[in-house]
């Protein structure tokens, strides 16, 4: 890539909650833009991101690695928060600790001081995003997502939500690019929000990757309309009575494929099980089980005013 | 008197997941060690209750580097508690196998180069470069930003390479990255995506075999073996050069377990005799093969925060109810123990057991290696044995996954797909990446009534158990010396040749009521 002369550093801190680090793997797993070009090169000339804290990669442990943390936020350069996996707020957030230089906390706590001095915030993956399998029924450790933790604590931060079980390393790359370049198109830096450059749906994903139905872009939903249904995993035909979830899942999956564009789900004659829905997977469950068309998800607002996913209340007959 | 001196490092990185470890140092030597796991997340409970065939991908969700190791367990536990467990189609049998081989491949690259490499190699060599290898002008560029996180700080004191070989490796440090990538797609070819596979089901696999599908595998499978061969166990040497006393330090329990996993038939449904690429045992130092036996799995549970009522009891009883204000607790993790002793698993593990069980190349890669640097046996049990077994492993395996490729049977059967049975039971016992991974499930009325794992981690890190006998990393790290405390790399080094995956250690939890319905999202 050519070198910038001029090249801006712009300061990252990845923090992960209660997670499997899939979403840091899925990132690593980026083909265009890669990881190397992610924090090693520059993203765009005269961009780059600067890692500051990771604490899957990082080379430093400890109070070494906990001294850079603090320095990016005390540094007063701002910051972009990328959030991978739930917060558990159960038995006083004890479910989930977190280090501290000279104390140690809750993951909890530590997200939302975080999150409060973060310039931007990403919350990478299903469960950083609606609280994911970590938050599923009977929700153990009582997981909610960056976003509902910041709201019950009266704080007021825009979130980026990328979901995804893990999500595809470009929803990822390509939102991170975009708070990158975002605050510059106007000649003059237009927001001190970079976030309202990306046009988020209601459950606050980028529609540039989240914007259209997987069953609209499915390659077998000519399969589906002329009702040609498999009826075993791995058959030709549409997955619908095998339970797939393309009709309420929104995700650009079929037309990006995973893992450099070698498959995806359906192709691998797999259901789609809606990954990247909130309520995943309560909602999705059991997987392999057609769901009516009447009976998909919805989204309402409740009488405060804020959004809320009404699932269909049920996970097997509990 | 030696003064004495406690340190924690805290978090430890470049592992999956959150751990912490506690060290008590006298005179420079680690005389006491805590590793305490930092979450509990309940998936067991989580699964409870659920369609049997939903197991198979949520409880690969455990863990998003080893998640193919889970799906298989949950897969071999079903495929019993269906009745299956010897009618698995011959392509969903050797399909399984290439995915599950494939992920080896990534997670065993990853480790090395991203996740231990850094205790080792000073990429700051890159510095001044000027030759053509573009990697290294990345790095030179970075590093002349200024802004060297997440490469610098680290502990600093003991880099040992020469700065051509710095320069080598860290160069490799960013072709493992495309390496492991490539091995992502493998699995992908058949399992749909990675991390979170869609491929493994109960009954077998839903990909179908074409040969356009097989030679896309073994093109990425040829690449990676050119990898393996030509850089990574190179470099392992480079590494045991520099570092040779490393063959010496970190030793633990002495006592290895593999399960055995990876399947060469479906017929004996008896997973522990079965014919398995893997062979299982166990080992002492003596490396006179031993059988397992599941029975004698027992989880302790004084020095986790969890209630005590069942500790000692084997997995399938265990009732485990959080108790985050225990006094005596330290850590999220259960101790398991067979016939009351700690025992380590993964790579080293898996090795020594086929060498007592006289595997002709795992001999042959084994006494080679042992007499390219002139050491005897006990050289293995160490943290670059562990090390170099993770990288022979993973040579032999890419060879043998060649074969399996060319086994498949395209337009015939990939799966044996059923609807779940009203009831049932099965253990799913194979070896993940980092050791020895149990499923238990049992079925009834159709849903999954009981759900329990046992997973590598959750040995190695385990805490002291109810005899106060420490687990195989505490026991590893005490008697180690450190040099200097404010920079413990000796302590990093030995924790992470372990190759911990925090994220594994999953609990359950005693069945409360449930809510479901309404969740604010934004």
């Amino acid at each position: 890539m050519r070198q910038a002369e001029k090249v801006v550093e712009h300061p990252a801190v990845w923090f992960q909650a209660s997670a499997c680090s899939g979403c840091v793997v899925a990132v690593l797993n980026g083909a265009a833009p890669t990881i190397r070009d992610l924090i090693v090169d520059q993203l765009a000339p005269g961009r780059h991101v600067s890692l500051r804290f990771q604490q899957t990669i990082m080379a430093g442990a400890g109070e070494v690695a906990l001294e850079l943390l603090a320095a990016a936020e005390e540094g007063g350069e701002g910051y972009l928060l990328v959030v991978d996996g739930a917060l558990p707020t159960a038995a006083g957030g004890r479910f989930g600790l977190a280090a501290k230089q000279g104390a140690h906390t809750t993951m909890h706590a530590r997200g939302l001081e975080l999150a409060a001095k973060a310039s931007a915030i990403i919350a990478l993956g299903t469960c950083a995003s609606y609280g994911g399998i970590h938050a599923a029924a009977p929700n153990p450790s009582g997981c909610v997502s960056i976003s509902e933790a910041l709201r019950e604590a009266g704080i007021e931060k825009p979130v980026i939500n990328v979901p995804g079980c893990p999500p595809h390393p470009d929803w990822f790359t390509g939102t991170v690019a975009a708070v990158l370049l975002g605050g510059t198109g106007g000649g003059q830096e237009a927001s001190s929000c970079p976030t309202d450059r990306l046009e988020l749906d209601v459950v606050g994903r980028p529609r540039r990757f989240f914007g259209r139905l997987l069953h609209d872009l499915c390659p077998r939903r000519g399969d589906f309309e002329a009702h040609k249904f498999a009826a075993r995993v791995g058959d030709p035909g549409c997955l619908y009575e095998l339970g797939c979830k393309g009709p309420w899942t929104h995700a650009d999956c079929p037309e990006r494929e995973f893992n450099h564009g070698v498959n995806w789900c359906v192709k691998a004659g797999s259901p789609c099980h809606g990954c990247v829905e909130p309520f995943f997977p309560d909602v999705s469950c059991p997987i392999y089980e057609k769901i009516g068309l009447a009976e998909l998800p919805r989204l309402v607002r409740d009488e405060a005013g804020g959004l809320v996913a009404v699932a269909r209340p049920r996970v097997g007959d509990r | 008197m030696a003064q004495t001196r406690t340190i924690a490092v805290d978090p430890i990185t470049r592992i999956e997941g959150h751990l912490k470890v506690e060290v008590v140092l006298e005179g420079g030597e680690v005389k006491d060690a805590r590793c305490s796991g930092q979450l509990f997340r309940g998936f067991e409970l989580i699964l409870a209750g659920r369609d049997p065939r939903d197991a198979v991908l949520l409880s690969q969700r455990v863990c998003g580097v080893c998640p193919i190791a889970h799906a298989v367990a949950s897969a071999l536990s079903l495929d019993a508690a269906f009745g299956i467990a010897g009618a698995i189609p011959h392509n969903g049998r050797v399909m399984r196998n290439l995915i599950f081989g494939a992920n080896y491949l990534q997670s065993h690259i990853l480790h090395f180069y991203h996740l231990a490499a850094l205790d080792y190699v000073d990429v700051t060599a890159a510095a001044d470069y000027d030759g053509p290898d573009d990697r290294l002008g990345s790095l030179r560029d970075f590093i002349a930003r200024g802004q060297l996180a997440p490469f610098l700080p680290r502990y600093e004191g003991d880099y040992r390479l020469s700065k051509e070989a710095n320069r080598e490796a860290a160069s490799h440090y960013l072709r493992a990255l495309e390496a492991r990538r490539l091995a992502h797609e493998m699995c992908a070819v058949f399992g749909g995506k990675m991390p979170h596979q869609v491929g493994i089901v109960v009954g077998g696999c839903t990909e179908t075999v074409t040969a356009d599908k097989v030679a896309a595998f073994l093109s990425l499978l040829a690449e990676l073996r050119r990898f393996i061969e030509n850089v990574w166990l190179p470099d392992i040497l480079l590494v045991a050069e520099a570092y040779g006393d490393y063959f010496g330090i970190g030793a633990g329990v002495k006592r290895w377990l593999s399960y055995g996993g990876l399947e060469l038939e479906t017929e004996e449904t008896d997973l522990l005799k079965r014919r398995r690429y893997f062979p299982a045992g166990r080992v002492e130092e003596d490396l006179r093969c031993q059988p397992v036996e599941a029975d004698k799995i027992a989880e302790h549970l004084r020095y986790s925060w969890y209630e005590e009522a069942t500790s000692g009891r084997p997995p399938a009883e265990a009732e485990t109810t959080p108790a985050p204000d225990k006094a005596s607790g330290y850590s999220w993790i259960k101790a398991p123990r067979y016939d009351g002793r700690p025992y380590e698993v993964g790579p080293l593990a898996r090795t020594l057991v086929a060498y007592a069980r006289g595997d002709a190349a795992v001999k042959a890669d084994v006494d080679g290696l042992l007499g390219r640097v002139g050491l005897g046996g006990e050289a293995l049990f160490s943290v670059l044995g562990r090390h170099a077994a993770r990288a022979m492993e993973a040579r032999r395996l890419a060879e043998a996954m060649e074969g399996w490729a060319m086994e498949l049977r395209p337009g015939e059967a990939c799966c044996e797909w059923r609807r779940p049975p009203e009831s049932g039971s099965g253990v799913g016992l194979t070896e993940a990446p980092r050791g020895a991974l149990g499923h238990w499930s049992e079925v009834q009325g159709g849903k999954l009534a009981h759900y329990q794992l046992v997973v590598p981690t959750t040995w190695n890190a385990s805490p002291k158990d109810d005899r106060g006998q420490p687990g195989p990393i505490e026991q590893a790290l005490i008697g180690a010396q450190v040099r200097d405390p404010e920079n413990p790399f000796e302590v990093v080094r030995i924790v992470r040749s372990f190759d911990p995956c925090l994220a594994c250690s999953v609990h359950l939890l005693t069945p409360r009521g449930r809510e479901l319905g309404r969740c604010r999202v934004l």
